[in-house]
């Protein structure tokens, strides 16, 4: 029954979308905005009807109802009642669903803004956005259904459908599959919808950008009315890219945080498209600049949004995420190809009327490191897409099939990251308009001073490995140059208001919350730099069979196999849990319990690294196997990660400026205005 | 001015290819040594010739290990895959170290039994080598791709329009001002 309803409520919510697309088109063709409005409305209604959908879904979990395939496959009963609502994104099907849910909702509250002063937008906006939802409903009713039930024929063989074939019988199993035990992790619980949310939400500006495009409106107001949407997009997007790694770091047990896994990759590339995209529109902005460029980007983001979902839906490429192959990935292709073809199409029929406004005169201003910066972003986008497709094209033409592991990636975006370092360090004391090698050089050289007595210290330190040397430096020189243009802000602010120093700080970031988000922004890059650096450059690890008693060394740690137990838990799994002594230089640090889980319901092991974390390093110990007679001897891999967490502090500097530019700044008109307000009105003569 | 602009733009990009070419060409380089590749990972020592009697260590194994990539899984290094199976293969390569094999040899071993997938890296000989030199192709296409850019953006394609005010103490024209502004004219219209 509720099965039924689920499915019968996301017919009507993809009917419904096909009704607005029409109705948009009708109404923009005709000059009758009546018709547009029935489509806004289409578009509102979507939004309750997918949530019913989804919520039947939920239902359906949370009730272990076996007989439907999805429940079967993503649940089982040990599972806590959390793990049973968000196993909706655990699986290909329900996933869809979610990603409908999440496209509708910020489609409709899109919607729910004013229109009046950009009317003509709203047509083009609700087709695109309708068009995105349609496309993945379908994706969900006719191809992944998340609704269709497992039936019995009278020979004993079982099949799925959504309705009951004929002489057939609904299979009830008293036991679900159970989800994944990878997916089972706090970090994998909010991932997938933080990535979720990012991709749906570039579809935003996509959207305008497309309305744009139409509409003929070649000034930056798409761009305006998109700010905080695309900030937005990208924060969830860098969000859910930071948790996949925390995820895999934590139960991977390869001791490291990004493999450049494929679907790690069909996750970034969108970001890198997304960050080019987020700078370049300033120059837009600013000095009028770039307009066929920011289109081009936006253009490109959207298409790896859908194309990212197509490389992780399809099976296409196997990974240590993807989901089993299905039949969606031509249904997918061809959506890409229809919705990139129509925007590259769009977009050269426009391309004379977006002539840039001005010019750009000096190599050394802003926008000339603006634009450096987006090539630099583009060139790795570039070597992630290759090195992604890579196999596939090998395939196609020599058969065999290849892989693209990390070698390849570090060594050709390593220099390019660099280059991206240097250009932080150097774009904030340019100048819009115009720099020369005067004013920069004024501007840079107290910074830069500051940065070789770091550079010093490193070469102190002993470290002779000239990319940790370099990137040491370069990160020094973006978090002093930094600091720097935030402390000239705040100590002028303070001489020009009289203001104390903490207030000037406050007030300063209040007016113009872009900037001083964006620098915020650049510290947490500074601090992910470090301990990439330490983790890439400076990560040891050993492996050994050890016996109660003996002890494994690594870097002046020593870490001593204490003991191992076996044992059964209440929610279905074998546990393997060794403690082990960490010590250093002799002296007791802490206890670790590595474990290995073993699911008996999937049959799936899972391993758990005991982990010691500091600001200097982690030890990383992963119980590797053991001798399950006496328990007597162990295997243990240990991993030493030097400056890792700074990663992870970085992350969290970076999404707390993420917020700070996306909140919209204090308007110095209005409390102009509400200072005269208060004038006496015999004053007012 | 725009030729002198011109020419440091030119510059810029050369030596930007250049360090491409170098990196591209240590690429191929350090795919073929194995001592290139130790430089970058100071984790492990070389592998050492070894007495048919002694017993290679774990981080012995999993110095080749790691230059290896799981048959059957895709995607996941021999060194850390959990598999039984590839349990075993890094008992294989146990076997074949302590026989006195390389870790080249054995990497090669690995590809002719389970195909070059199971290499890091694609090998750069017969057909992948033509698809391999794709990717320079491209990376030059799109090197030249960004000189057009450049070029293009700096000789500038002027349009008369009235220049943007521009920002007072670091405060760029309030969104609600320049719609009141905008909501003003209209009505005197």
């Amino acid at each position: 029954m509720v099965a039924e309803f689920g499915y019968g409520v996301l017919l009507i919510t993809f009917v419904l979308a096909l009704y607005g697309i029409g109705a948009s088109f009708f109404g923009v063709v005709r000059r009758k905005n009546g018709w547009v409005d029935s489509a806004r409305l289409a578009m509102l209604l979507t939004w309750p009807l997918v949530t019913l959908s989804a919520l039947s879904i939920i239902f359906l979990l949370v009730t272990n109802h076996y007989e439907v395939n999805f429940v079967y496959q993503v649940t089982s009963n040990s599972m806590p009642f959390y793990l049973k609502v968000t196993a909706l994104w655990g699986g290909q099907a329900g996933s869809l669903v979610f990603w409908s849910w999440l496209m509708s909702s910020f489609a409709s509250a899109v919607m729910l803004r004013k229109w009046e002063r950009d009317r003509e937008f709203l047509p083009w906006v609700i087709v695109v956005a309708l068009t995105t939802l349609a496309f993945f409903l379908a994706l969900a009713l006719f191809f992944e259904n998340p609704f269709i039930r497992i039936w019995q024929g009278p020979t004993g063989n079982q099949m799925t459908a959504m309705f009951q074939p004929a002489g057939t019988l609904p299979v009830i199993s008293p036991d679900g599959h159970g989800l994944n035990p990878l997916l089972r992790h706090p970090g994998m619980i909010i991932h997938p919808p933080m990535l979720y949310l990012g991709f749906v939400s570039f579809v935003i500006p996509f959207a305008f950008a497309i309305a744009a495009l139409v509409t003929g409106r070649t000034d930056d107001r798409w761009i305006r009315l998109t700010r905080r949407w695309t900030i937005v997009a990208w924060v969830f997007l860098s969000v859910g890219l930071v948790l996949g790694m925390r995820w895999a770091y934590d139960v991977l047990g390869w001791g490291g945080y990004w493999g450049w896994d494929p679907v790690e990759i069909a996750a970034l590339m969108p970001w890198l498209t997304g960050t080019a995209f987020l700078h370049s529109v300033m120059i837009q902005e600013k000095r009028g600049l770039f307009k066929r460029w920011n289109l081009i980007l936006i253009i490109l983001t959207y298409a790896l949004v859908i194309y990212g979902t197509f490389l992780t839906r399809s099976g296409v490429l196997s990974s240590v995420h993807a989901f089993a192959q299905s039949s969606i990935g031509p249904a997918f292709f061809g959506f890409i190809g229809f919705t990139f073809v129509s925007s590259v199409a769009l977009l050269l029929y426009r391309w004379n009327d977006l002539r840039s406004d001005g010019e750009m005169v000096s190599l050394l201003s802003r926008e000339s490191f603006f634009l450096l910066n987006n090539l630099l972003f583009l060139a790795i986008f570039i070597v992630c897409f290759w090195g992604v497709n890579f196999p596939l094209i090998s395939e196609l033409i020599t058969g065999q099939k290849v892989t693209v592991g990390p070698p390849f990636y570090t060594r050709a975006t390593g220099p390019l990251f660099g280059g991206l370092l240097l250009l932080m360090g150097i774009a904030p004391l340019s100048a819009w308009g115009r720099s020369t090698l005067k004013t920069l050089g004024k501007a840079i050289w107290k910074p830069a001073l500051a940065s070789l007595v770091i550079l010093v210290a490193v070469l102190a330190a002993g470290i002779r490995l000239w990319p940790a040397i370099l990137g040491f430096w370069l990160a020094s020189l973006v978090g002093f140059v930094t600091l720097y243009e935030y402390a000239r802000a705040v100590w002028a602010r303070h001489r020009a208001m009289d203001e104390a120093l903490p207030v000037a700080f406050w007030n300063l970031a209040g007016r113009n919350r872009r900037r001083y988000g964006g620098y915020i922004i650049h510290l947490g890059v500074v601090l992910m730099a470090l301990g990439v650096i330490g983790i890439n450059l400076f990560q040891t690890e050993t492996q050994g069979t050890v016996k109660q008693g003996q002890a494994l060394q690594l870097d002046g740690y020593s870490i001593k196999y204490v003991s191992l137990a076996q044992f059964d838990t209440a929610d279905g799994k074998n546990v393997a849990r060794a403690v082990l002594d960490v010590s250093k230089n002799g002296q007791f640090l802490t206890e670790l319990y590595p474990r290995r889980d073993y699911y008996y319901e999937s049959q799936q092991p899972m391993t758990i690294p005991g982990l010691r974390s500091t600001l200097e390093d982690d030890i990383y110990v992963i119980l590797v196997d053991w001798q399950p007679i006496s328990a007597n001897g162990a295997t243990f891999k240990v991993y030493h990660n030097p400056l890792v967490n700074w990663m992870w502090i970085g992350a969290l500097t970076f999404i707390l400026g993420s917020f700070v530019a996306a909140w919209p700044d204090r308007d110095p008109a209005v409390e102009k205005v509400n200072e005269s307000a208060i004038v006496p009105a015999s004053s007012q003569a | 001015m725009r030729m002198r602009l011109f020419l440091f733009t030119l510059t810029l990009i050369g030596g930007v290819l250049l360090g491409l070419v170098i990196s591209s060409s240590s690429l191929v380089k350090a795919a073929n040594q194995v001592d290139a590749q130790l430089a970058l990972e100071p984790t492990f020592t070389p592998v050492p010739t070894l007495s048919k009697a002694s017993t290679p260590s774990d981080d012995q194994v999993n110095s080749v290990a790691k230059q290896l990539y799981c048959p059957v899984c895709e995607n996941i290094p021999l060194d850390v895959c959990p598999t039984q199976a590839c349990a075993q293969w890094r008992d294989l390569i146990r076997q074949k170290l302590a026989a006195g094999w390389s870790a080249d040899q054995i990497k090669t071993y690995f590809a002719a039994q389970y195909g070059d997938r199971v290499l890091a890296e694609p090998p750069r000989q017969g057909p992948n080598q033509v698809v391999n030199s794709m990717f320079y192709v491209l990376i030059g296409l799109s090197i030249l791709g960004g000189v057009i850019v450049l070029v293009r953006v700096l000789s500038g394609e002027r349009k008369s329009v009235p220049v943007r005010p521009p920002e007072v103490n670091g405060v760029p024209p309030s969104e609600t001002y320049v719609s009141r502004i905008e909501e003003d004219l209209r009505r005197l219209k």
